[in-house]
């Protein structure tokens, strides 16, 4: 059923790319039930939310370039970093992630339409508005100040009195139920909507990825929506969950938040995981490598996920069994991520690489990603994480895993699947100086803090001390933090005139492999007539080689055929 | 069959919710004095009676459903009736429970059993209250004549989500209504 026509009330001519340029200019996105619009416009959303963001962290920066700075006051620059976390993660690594997921998962399984086109904008408008509700809060007497993962007592209402964490758990709430819809939604159109031909091992690793995600999010997120409604009954009706005096505990909304905030970290990293695994196949052109391996590792992944929550809370003092068990799990869990770096390294070896962008931000994730892996690994060992938890040495290694991972897998993603959305091509001369300014800049703020974390700097301080050494490499993290964003002005400035005047895209610029590429670029609002018949993972790739199709050598050796 | 799986979805993440508020409630009726209140406060005569008339709305909508299927809307609109009856009835003495535990000054602020059990009972009696809504558009749509012939699963779907707001029930009855009877203080 999946490869009839989807009846769709509007002609079936190609949508308006990037810009607002039809009949009906505004309307006619904030109206859109389509699949590709919504993705565009969580993709557009998480670039506004980026740009605030990375304001707020660059504040908080200035704040931290010299010892005993007085740029903010304590209490801006709590909010600020506040939101400078809360923001990163929920407002633009996510609906990023699920942007190019609602916008890609259909073209790559040979739909038309998502299974739910209406639950899928309600997914998306919730999510903006509990972005904006969480920011009104900088109007409405102050944002939230006690960091992203808000912990209790600080979320008190004795020590947090405006109404910032208020909004932290409504904004939450809105974002996550829309994040639960979005995940049901991609979940059914996985499962009932691919192309008939098309088996699980058929399916494009990104969108196995998505799979995986989707079902991490609904299995995680009703904690963190428990948590946060049990934290709006404390402040608002004066319940007693997490406030100790009343009897209630600090420490259930530690587990309460990591049974949700662990598997987060996955939900942010596998998709990013599944975009580089097609990057690494077509610009290896090659196969990807281990297919099964990497699908394989990507569920054990999902599966460890929900055991290793206390590697976050190894230095509350749970006692030494429990210790050891999440100390265990941890190290467990990087073996299934290990095995994925070296598939990727598989699938180049031995590959006619092409250098593109999008290839080259997939290699520096090998690099960057390993560094954040390794130091991940670090605070599985209990000793290590007693002392340097709560340091700048932990801010260092998230950052690596999430700019290092996730960002560099939205890039990755934004560079490959540009001209497919807009059907324009990027400016390749600055595409490079994007990338080596961000890769320099991003190391240069964080491979310091490992530093300034191992002399004892600890995270989240307003201002320090003129110790030797820690206003120099404070003042290198700052600059470094600048020239991202140089790097992020100079990437917004890409993208509006490659939408405005940008040269015109093919349909298939890379000799892709996937399905979304037998479009035209951008796709029609109908995504496809009819679509070849699938019969490997690459069912593109076949139908463009039909002697050299992947069916036709099933006992041929893996990985080396497809020059 | 888009509409079931997308049910079983809801329910599946649903019910961690559930978990998540059933094992705050368990891990704070360990603490000194929890179990005396909780015994105190709750009678479980009254509630019990309120639970099977909440489980007979299950039976009521399992028969909406076999109505619907053999394409007799008469039956299927007094089936449906029923069901929202027999809910409503389920929600008005939850709200009769509330309103004595308030007049004795037990409440959300009142200690960990009031702030356990309203939160874990009220979104229940939440989720039975979205059952309604979704249940009375569903009758009202019957009455306009939209279910006359079998074709959706509809009924399917929206039953999956009834049984289960039922069954959270169960559980929750049982946890903190009939365990502690059973339990030294």
């Amino acid at each position: 059923m999946a490869n009839t026509t989807v009846l769709v009330p509007e002609p079936a001519r190609p949508l308006p790319g990037l810009s607002i340029n039809s009949s009906q200019g505004l309307l006619q996105w904030i109206s859109s039930v389509d699949h590709k619009q919504l993705g565009i416009m969580y993709l557009w959303m998480a670039l506004l939310f980026m740009l605030v963001g990375g304001l707020e962290i660059l504040l908080v920066r200035v704040q931290l370039a010299v010892p005993r700075n007085t740029f903010l006051s304590p209490e801006a620059y709590n909010q600020l970093f506040t939101m400078h976390g809360t923001t990163m993660i929920f407002f633009v690594a996510m609906p990023a992630l699920f942007g190019f997921g609602i916008y890609f998962v259909p073209l790559m399984i040979g739909a038309n339409e998502m299974a739910f086109p209406r639950l899928n904008a309600l997914s998306l408008w919730l999510t903006l508005f509990g972005g904006s509700l969480m920011y009104f809060s900088f109007l409405a007497g102050g944002a939230p100040d006690a960091g992203w993962f808000n912990y209790a007592p600080l979320n008190q209402f004795n020590y947090s009195s405006s109404p910032g964490v208020d909004y932290y758990c409504a904004g939450l709430l809105l974002a996550g139920i829309g994040t639960i819809t979005a995940s049901i939604n991609l979940v059914v159109t996985i499962l009932r909507y691919r192309i008939p031909g098309m088996r699980f091992k058929d399916m494009p690793v990104f969108v196995w990825m998505m799979l995986l995600t989707a079902c991490l999010v609904l299995a995680s997120f009703p904690a963190l929506n428990a948590a946060l409604a049990m934290l709006l009954l404390d402040r608002q009706l004066h319940a007693h969950f997490f406030d100790v005096t009343g009897g209630g505990s600090a420490v259930l909304w530690q587990h309460l938040f990591w049974l949700f905030g662990h598997p987060e970290v996955y939900v942010l990293i596998l998709p990013a995981f599944g975009i580089f695994s097609e990057i690494f196949a077509v610009f290896s052109r090659k196969p990807v490598f281990g297919y099964a391996f990497i699908v394989g590792s990507g569920i054990a992944i999902a599966l460890l996920a929900f055991g290793v929550w206390v590697h976050h809370m190894l230095a509350v003092g749970l006692g030494n069994t429990v210790n050891g068990f999440f100390s265990a799990s941890s190290m467990l869990i990087g073996i299934p991520t290990g095995i994925k770096i070296f598939n990727w390294l598989a699938t180049m070896h031995g590959g006619s690489l092409r250098f593109t962008v999008a290839m080259r931000f997939a290699i520096a994730f090998l690099v960057e990603f390993t560094i954040g892996g390794l130091s991940g690994i670090a605070f599985a060992i209990v000793p290590i994480d007693l002392q340097l938890t709560d340091t700048y040495f932990v801010v260092a290694h998230i950052h690596y895993v999430f700019i290092g991972g996730t960002l560099f897998g939205l890039f990755a993603g934004l560079f490959y699947w540009f001209p497919k959305m807009s059907g324009r091509l990027l400016d390749e001369r600055l595409s490079k100086w994007f990338f080596w300014l961000f890769v320099v800049g991003f190391n240069g703020t964080f491979l310091v803090q490992h530093v300034l974390g191992t002399l004892g700097m600890p995270r989240r301080v307003y201002t320090y001390p003129d110790l030797p050494g820690w206003g120099l490499l404070n003042m290198i993290s700052t600059a470094g933090g600048f020239l991202m964003g140089a790097a992020t002005l100079l990437l917004v400035y890409m993208l509006v005139t490659a939408i405005r005047r940008g040269p015109l895209a093919p349909a298939d610029p890379w000799d892709a492999y996937t399905l979304e590429w037998a479009t035209t670029s951008p796709p029609t609002l109908q995504n496809f007539d009819r679509v070849p018949p699938v019969r490997s993972a690459r069912p593109w790739r076949d139908h463009k080689r039909p002697d050299d199709a992947d069916h036709l050598k099933p006992g041929k050796k893996k990985g080396v055929h497809g020059k | 069959m888009e509409n079931r799986l997308l049910m079983k979805l809801v329910v599946a993440t649903e019910t961690l919710f559930f978990l998540a508020l059933l094992l705050v409630f368990v891990y704070f009726s360990l603490g000194p004095g929890f179990r005396q209140q909780q015994l105190a406060a709750l009678d479980w005569r009254t509630t019990g009676a309120f639970t099977l008339l909440l489980f007979a709305s299950s039976f009521t909508y399992w028969r909406a459903e076999a109505s619907y299927r053999q394409g007799a809307p008469g039956r299927l609109k007094g089936w449906l009736l029923a069901t929202i009856g027999l809910g409503a009835v389920f929600l008005l003495g939850q709200a009769r429970e509330f309103h004595g535990l308030f007049t004795r000054h037990i409440d959300l602020a009142a200690n960990t059993f009031g702030t356990s059990f309203f939160t874990l009972t009220g979104f229940h009696g939440l989720h039975v209250l979205a059952g309604l809504l979704i249940l009375s558009i569903l009758t009202g749509l019957a009455f306009a004549g939209d279910y006359d012939r079998p074709t959706s699963s509809i009924f399917s779907a929206v039953g999956i989500y009834w049984h289960f707001v039922d069954i959270v029930w169960a559980v929750v009855f049982t946890v903190v209504y009939v365990l502690p009877h059973f339990m030294r203080v």
